[in-house]
This record gives structure tokens, C-alpha cells and sequence, in this order.
């Protein structure tokens, strides 16, 4: 048995290499306003997070993470070029469904966490080689992805706007993407609602309705999108393999879809500078889309390290950039933004095992 | 000794009652209709205790009661990991209610869920927040729209004249049971073209934390 103790010393010494990478310690708060997180979360948040009530503040939340308060204090202040760290206790509800777990997951544990603000294309770089760096005694397999490059895909497909932004929206959940791009490429049908004599109540006004349903009678009128398109598509979300063997299938693809060839050049770019931190880019693994299975806030590059021969455990490192979500915390202000947690207490029984 | 809890209360009990008597065990209230204690006859080692449904699936949890009679909906909303704290001994063919979401019946561009996903995210962009689903089945109605990944809602608690919400803007579409619609259909609510989130029916529960052989004679015993 791993005390808190030990978790906590390990949590230190990262902390402390974050802190020589140029970081300044922040200690964000425990109890967080809920509606912030509710807004950016949805209803998911109630059941990962604990809420509670406060007599004056109203609803508040056990802390299910580090990014939102930092992205808050820092927008806050100025939006200026900065970097963060810290250390501290996350919480996590596991709702089991319908059958409870022989071994539940934690429901509180450590992160270590390192953020920077920074307009320097470098970025991306600096953050993910001083994790590899920090993490390199422990063995663990670097897995990246990036989002934009998923969604410059989505927008280069030759669909209306309303089709494009409904598969923009819906990138994060895999079912529901699937359905609509099997639904964009089949012949549209019109839909023949029925007249409704009932009174329409509740917010939704009849100019809402209509609008929608404009839409739809716009949309019956779409061809289908080429069956190509769709292979495309397909072809790039599977993409997995080692860097090199990744961007050179990527640099195939993008001579069928000129569109993602610029981020693919950001990627490129990306890697190299990677490697110019002594990297072996022949070590990590390049999965398209990995930030389909992190938080949605990622909206550019993310990273994640698997522990090795751990089945069913947590990266034990993850991050990523998320600068749209500087604009909606910074009211009006933003900043691009990437940056990533640690878990001290995994690498604690990694080193005890 | 076994102990069974049964709904203390109308129509419910009475249903219950009559299940046990058609297997040959006769439950009454004790004393007079105020008196929440019960008498079995025809079985030995069965006690009876009448408890608020709402709380039977609480009290075989904890294994305080052996046996409970209490909805399916109240079982898998009130018990996370259900499988795993009780078993279902019989269905009991009564209480029959299905968990569904409405919507207003004026909202005639929407007949299935993809239809709800995408007036939800429309509504969220319109009016700044997201649309709200008035529910006391929170934790059903949140993992059937999980698992269906729709995102841009969120849920409101309502306790009772949950079809009310929508008239007094306080919701947009509801999540309740229903066993006839009549009461949607009275608030000019409509059911999505969709299975329902949940059938449930009155249901004889065990808790497992009930001695088995002591289950098992039981279960003989009504024939099951």
C-alpha cells in the first residue's frame, strides 16, 4: 500500500521540474462554482463530479480538475504570456450503472500539472518534451493526436454549412458522427412531418421551429456526399502508427484533400521541433484520433503516456492544446493555450512494483 | 426470519396483497388502516412491514428488509450497480409504467431523439443556456442520453407535476412515467418515437445480502 505521503513526495519532485522549466506555482481552489463547469461539461459533470450546495454561492463542485480554474485565474489577470504549475487533489464520481465494480476506481487523487500561455508556435513542443522528459524513467508510451486536423478534415468535405457545423459539433461522439456522415451520403428524403394542431409551449418559439424547419426542407434538397469523401475521411480518423509511418500517410491523404495539408505542415513542424528536443519520433505513436477520446475543451494538439503492461489503467500523463477555451473563460479576451497533468500516484506503483 | 416490505399504500398494496394471496400467502395490515405493521399468514418465517416504495430500494441495500416490492424505475434510479446489491425474484404483472421523454406536442419537427439532439443544440445557441429536461430520474435519464450521446441538455429536478414544467418555463421536455399518456397528452406533451428509457412494473426484489436457503424455501414455497 502506496501512503498519500509517498504520492505526494512524488508529486513534489515533479512539481519541481516543472517549476524549473520557468513555471509559477498556482493553488486554484477546492470548491469550484459549478456553473462554469456545468456550461463547459454539460450534464456529464454530475456524474463525474461532486456537487454540493452553498448557502450563498449556490452550487459548488469538488474541484474534477485543474485546467478550467487555472484557464479562470489566468484570464483573469490579463491573458499574458505564462507558465503554471501545481499539485493538488482532483475528485471523481464513478456512477457504476448497473453493476458495482470488484475494484472501484479512485475517487480522489493527485495531479501535478504544468500550463502554458503562449503565442509561440513552439509551444506544443516545449510542454510534450518536458512530460517525455520528466517521464522517461518510468517507461511510458507517448500516444498524440490533433484535433484540427480532424477538424480542418470535416470542413473541407464539399457538404452545406449546416451539415458541416452538425458534424463539427458532434466529432466528440462517435456514434452520433457516424450516423450523420452515413446519413450525408445516402440520397436525402424529405421529411414529411405532420401538421400539429397542439399549442406550442414552453421557450422554443414558433420562429425557432421554423427555422429548423427551413432547414430541414433546405436540406432535402442536398445530393449526397460522394462515397469517396467518406473513405477519406474514414481513412484518416484510423490512422495509428509510429510518427514518421503516421505523417507519411497523412501527407498521401492530404494530396487527395489539399484542405488538411496546412495542418498537416503545422504537424510536421510540430515533430520536428519534437525531435529537436532529442525525441526519437520512431517512438511515438501518432493516432489521428486521439482527441476524440480526451476532454472535449482539445481543440489542437493532445498527448497522452500509457503506463506499459497496464490493461484497463488511466494514462498516467495526458494534455493537450485548448485555446477556444481561453476565448469562451476570457470574456472577450484569449490566448492559445496547451498544457497537461501527470498522476503521481500511477508512477507511485509503477516505482513500487 | 424473513422480512418483506410491500408499498404501504393504495392501490399498490392492494395489488400486492392480492399477488401473495393468489400464492397462497395472505398479508394484511395489523390493527387498523393507520397502522404500518403487517401480518402474514400461511408461510412461516415471513414478517411484514409496510415501507414508502421510495424507500424499499434503499432498505434492501442495506439489507435491513430481505425482500421488497418496489418498481424497476425505483430500483435502477435509487441503487447504482443494482445487479450487484439485489435479485429479481418475479415480476408481478402489475404497476406497469414506462420512462419516457416528451416533448411539446406543438413541436412538430421533432419525432425522434436525432430531432431532440439537434433542437437542443439549436435552443442552447438561441437562448445561451441548455435546454432543460425536467426529471426526477436523473441518473436513468442522464445514462440513456449518455449512451445515446446527446450532449446539449441539461437536467432540472422535479419531484411531482413534472408535466407542468413545460407550460410554466421552468423545462423545455420532461423525463417522467407515464402508464397511459394522459396526462401528457392533458399538458400537450408528446412521447418521442423512440423504445422508452425503461418498462417498469411491480417487482419482488431479494436483497443479496438475504440468507439464500432461507430465499430459496420462500420462492418454493409461492411457486416460483
Amino acid at each position: 500500500m502506496i501512503t498519500k505521503r509517498d504520492k505526494q513526495a512524488l508529486g513534489q519532485r515533479l512539481l519541481a521540474g516543472f517549476r524549473e522549466a520557468g513555471a509559477v506555482e498556482v493553488a486554484p481552489d477546492l470548491l469550484l462554482p459549478a456553473d462554469t463547469l456545468l456550461d463547459l461539461y454539460g450534464e456529464d459533470i454530475r456524474a463525474r463530479a461532486y456537487l454540493t450546495d452553498d448557502p450563498l454561492r449556490g452550487e459548488v463542485a469538488l474541484r474534477p480538475d485543474f485546467t478550467v480554474p487555472v484557464v479562470q485565474m489566468h484570464m483573469a489577470g490579463g491573458a499574458e504570456p505564462a507558465r503554471y504549475c501545481y499539485l493538488g487533489e482532483v475528485f471523481r464520481k464513478q456512477d457504476p450503472g448497473e453493476t458495482r465494480p470488484e475494484h472501484p476506481r479512485d475517487n480522489e487523487y493527485l495531479q501535478c500539472g504544468f500550463e502554458l500561455f503562449s503565442r509561440e508556435p513552439q509551444a506544443d513542443a516545449e510542454v510534450f518534451a518536458l512530460f517525455h522528459r520528466l517521464l522517461a524513467p518510468y517507461e511510458a508510451q507517448p500516444v498524440i493526436g490533433d484535433m484540427s486536423l480532424l477538424m480542418d478534415a470535416v470542413r473541407a468535405l464539399p457538404l452545406p454549412e449546416p451539415r458541416r457545423d452538425a458534424l463539427l459539433h458532434h466529432i466528440w461522439r462517435p456514434g452520433r458522427f457516424a450516423a450523420l456522415l452515413e446519413r450525408f451520403a445516402a440520397p436525402a428524403a424529405a421529411r414529411g412531418l405532420a401538421a400539429s394542431d397542439a399549442p406550442l409551449t414552453g421557450l422554443r418559439s414558433a420562429e425557432e421551429m421554423q427555422a429548423r424547419l427551413d432547414r430541414l426542407a433546405a436540406d432535402a434538397d442536398t445530393p449526397p456526399l460522394p462515397a469517396e469523401w467518406a473513405e477519406r475521411l474514414t481513412r484518416l480518423f484510423a490512422i495509428d502508427a509510429p510518427a514518421p509511418e503516421a505523417l507519411a500517410e497523412l501527407r498521401d491523404l492530404a494530396a487527395q484533400m489539399p484542405a488538411i495539408a496546412p495542418a498537416v505542415d503545422r504537424l510536421a513542424a510540430r515533430l520536428s521541433a519534437i525531435a529537436g528536443h532529442g525525441i526519437d519520433l520512431a517512438s511515438l505513436r501518432l493516432d489521428a484520433s486521439h482527441g476524440r477520446h480526451t476532454m472535449e475543451y482539445y481543440d489542437g494538439f493532445t498527448f497522452s503516456f500509457l503506463a506499459p503492461d497496464r490493461e484497463g489503467w488511466p494514462p498516467v500523463a495526458s494534455g493537450g492544446r485548448y485555446d477556444a477555451m481561453t476565448a469562451v473563460l476570457g470574456g472577450g479576451r484569449a490566448i492559445p493555450a496547451v498544457g497537461g497533468i501527470i498522476r503521481p500516484g500511477l508512477l507511485a506503483e509503477l516505482e513500487a512494483s | 426470519m424473513l422480512k418483506l416490505a410491500v408499498p404501504s399504500k393504495g392501490r399498490l398494496m392492494e395489488q400486492c396483497f392480492d399477488w401473495f394471496a393468489d400464492h397462497g400467502v395472505r398479508l394484511s395490515r395489523s390493527g387498523s388502516d393507520r397502522e404500518y405493521a403487517g401480518r402474514v399468514e400461511g408461510v412461516e418465517n415471513l414478517s411484514l412491514q409496510l415501507l414508502s416504495a421510495g424507500e424499499i430500494p434503499r432498505e434492501l441495500g442495506a439489507g435491513r428488509i430481505d425482500l421488497g416490492v418496489t418498481g424497476t424505475d425505483l430500483v435502477r434510479e435509487k441503487l447504482a450497480g443494482w445487479r450487484s446489491v439485489v435479485t429479481e425474484i418475479a415480476q408481478m404483472g402489475f404497476g406497469h409504467a414506462d420512462l419516457v421523454l416528451a416533448v411539446p406536442a406543438g413541436w412538430r419537427d421533432c419525432e425522434t431523439l436525432d430531432d431532440f439532439a439537434a433542437i437542443a443544440r439549436d435552443f442552447r445557441r438561441a437562448h445561451g443556456f441548455r435546454l432543460r429536461i425536467a426529471t426526477k430520474y436523473h441518473r436513468l435519464v442522464r445514462a440513456w442520453l449518455s449512451a445515446h450521446e446527446v450532449a446539449d441538455y441539461q437536467l432540472v429536478d422535479s419531484q411531482g407535476a413534472t408535466e407542468g414544467t413545460v407550460a410554466n418555463l421552468t423545462a423545455e421536455a420532461i423525463a417522467d412515467i407515464t402508464s397511459s399518456g394522459e396526462t401528457l397528452r392533458a399538458n400537450h406533451l408528446k412521447i418521442l418515437g423512440e423504445p422508452p428509457i425503461l418498462q417498469s412494473q411491480a417487482t419482488l426484489f431479494a436483497s443479496k445480502a438475504a440468507k439464500a436457503d432461507e430465499v430459496a424455501a420462500l420462492m418454493e414455497r409461492l411457486g416460483l
